[in-house]
């Protein structure tokens, strides 16, 4: 899940240099616009139900980055202290909206009986939800590889992380690109809202902003603009927190995190790979 | 008769006025060397002709206004751009590197690799991993995929060793074949190879525009306009 809503992070501020913490807005409008639709299908059958849900959170998601993209980050080029105050008062401002309108209390979603049944590995219980998101993570992880290798898209995202002024000077409109790097990360980060409604059961309007602060340590861990250094360091955040909060004691993996994120920036600033933090 | 014009080119850079007005003119189908100390505006005047640097003043291609242009507009009027520390997308092969610049419906991959063949060879190479010289050609290669109607190019020899120095040296001339060329270059015996006419900067001003081989020819104006390391290069 780290992966999954840091990934979009990684490339957005990778390719822009935007500071995007409306991030978690977009998991939260694309969990809600899930648990919304599900909500409106009330007679179908459990199963179509969530998958109709879970691709409306996930086109709504894109949809709702773009705009943002389009409207608010577009205008406000190379003003960076701008943009970051837009994108935080975007985050505040979302989660102020979805509570007003669905209120604070968690509420539940549908989801398909199998996943919350275990399937037993080596001995281990796993809850099949956990397979569900580790393949999700895989297949957006290969997507998004073969995306930025055998595209043209992909081509000017991995040129313009590197250095943007020379993608323009070939000729090329680099704010399209923008907008769908934007995209691309909302529906990652959606796909993340998705399947933590089916994670935490329920869904609350805080869970996009819990979850971002997690998303940034695994960016600035994994390295700004790489994929790969992203997918690295979400697996290793994610099982320090788990190994420090099973071994030791609840509430020291958060600890344990910020911790590894401080030993990385002393040690490799630019992280596993990528660009300096 | 005069391709690239510019008038009154100013440029200021933080609390510093770069170029303080500057007019020229580059003629179609020939080399104009851009000349100066260190320092004098020359890389700017360039960028500002790309667009990548806010500029004030008139610059025309061909009768076209490009100031206020973004720089992907510049470009795809016909400018190709050869940036002064190349600038190749290290993570990127050669090939996609090369992609990247395609832009016409037929890039001219027959000439990029009659000029650099290396480049045929080292196509799935990351850019990060060649040479200096191999990376200039890269740079070069891609200006010349598109048909252009004029290549800033810019210090392209820097940093080379003499044998590379004379490739790009032969490059240019092939190109100068094809293409107007604004050329920024320090070694005056490339300028010597390959300009027709000069332009000379200093400190933000033009102070000598004229014929190239008259200007090199002059030792005490050589000196006095471009500094005593250029002497020696030549």
């Amino acid at each position: 899940m780290y992966f999954l809503i840091a990934s979009g992070l990684s490339l957005i501020y990778g390719l822009m240099g935007v500071l995007n913490f409306a991030h978690g807005a977009f998991l939260t409008v694309g969990a809600y616009a899930m648990w919304f639709t599900e909500s409106k299908l009330g007679g179908v059958p459990v199963l179509p139900r969530f998958l109709l849900g879970a691709l409306a959170g996930l086109a709504v998601g894109g949809v709702f980055a773009a705009l943002v993209e389009l409207f608010l980050i577009r205008p406000l080029y190379r003003r960076h202290i701008e943009q970051v105050l837009v994108t935080v008062g975007l985050a505040l401002a979302t989660v102020a909206l979805v509570t007003a309108i669905w209120g604070n209390d968690a509420r539940t979603v549908a989801a398909p009986g199998w996943l919350g049944n275990t399937t037993t590995v080596v001995g281990a219980h796993i809850p099949n939800d956990r397979w569900v998101e580790i393949v999700t993570a895989l297949v957006v992880l290969l997507a998004l590889n073969a995306f930025l290798r055998r595209t043209r898209y992909g081509l000017i995202i991995r040129a313009g992380v590197e250095n943007r002024a020379m993608v323009t000077a070939l000729g090329i409109d680099v704010r399209r690109a923008f907008t769908l790097v934007f995209a691309l990360g909302g529906i990652a980060a959606a796909i993340a809202g998705v399947l933590s409604n089916v994670y935490f059961g329920t869904i609350d309007p805080q869970r996009g902003t819990s979850l971002l602060i997690f998303a940034f340590i695994v960016v600035v861990i994994g390295g700004l603009g790489s994929l790969r250094g992203t997918a690295a360091s979400a697996v290793v955040v994610g099982l320090v927190q788990q190994y420090a909060n099973y071994y030791a004691s609840s509430g020291l993996g958060d600890l344990s995190v910020v911790l590894l994120l401080g030993i990385v920036l002393l040690a490799r600033p630019r992280g596993f790979s990528g660009s300096f933090a | 008769m005069s391709l690239l014009s510019v008038s009154d080119l100013h440029v200021h850079l933080g609390e510093s006025h770069i170029l303080q007005g500057i007019s020229f003119d580059v003629a179609d189908g020939r080399v104009t060397a851009l000349l100066g100390r260190n320092g004098v505006g020359k890389t700017t005047t360039l960028r500002a002709l790309m667009g990548l640097v806010p500029s004030a003043g008139t610059i025309e291609l061909g009768g076209v206004q490009l100031g206020g242009k973004p720089t992907h507009k510049i470009v795809r009027l016909g400018v190709g751009y050869v940036p002064e520390d190349r600038d190749v997308f290290a993570g990127l092969t050669v090939n996609e590197n090369l992609r990247l610049a395609e832009r016409d419906g037929e890039p001219r991959y027959e000439l990029v690799y009659e000029l650099f063949p290396e480049l045929k060879e080292r196509g799935q190479q990351a850019a990060g991993t060649l040479s200096g010289g191999q990376q200039q050609m890269v740079a070069i290669a891609r200006a010349l995929l598109n048909d252009n109607r004029v290549l800033l190019v810019d210090e392209p020899t820097k940093g080379l060793a003499p044998l590379l120095v004379t490739e790009v040296a032969r490059v240019l001339e092939r190109v100068s074949e094809l293409t107007t060329v604004l050329l920024v270059e320090q070694n005056l015996g490339v300028v010597a190879r390959v300009a027709r006419d000069a332009v000379v900067l200093d400190t933000g001003r033009v102070v000598h525009t004229g014929p190239a081989q008259e200007l090199l020819a002059d030792r005490p104006m050589v000196h006095r306009m471009l500094g005593v390391g250029s002497a020696a290069a030549a």
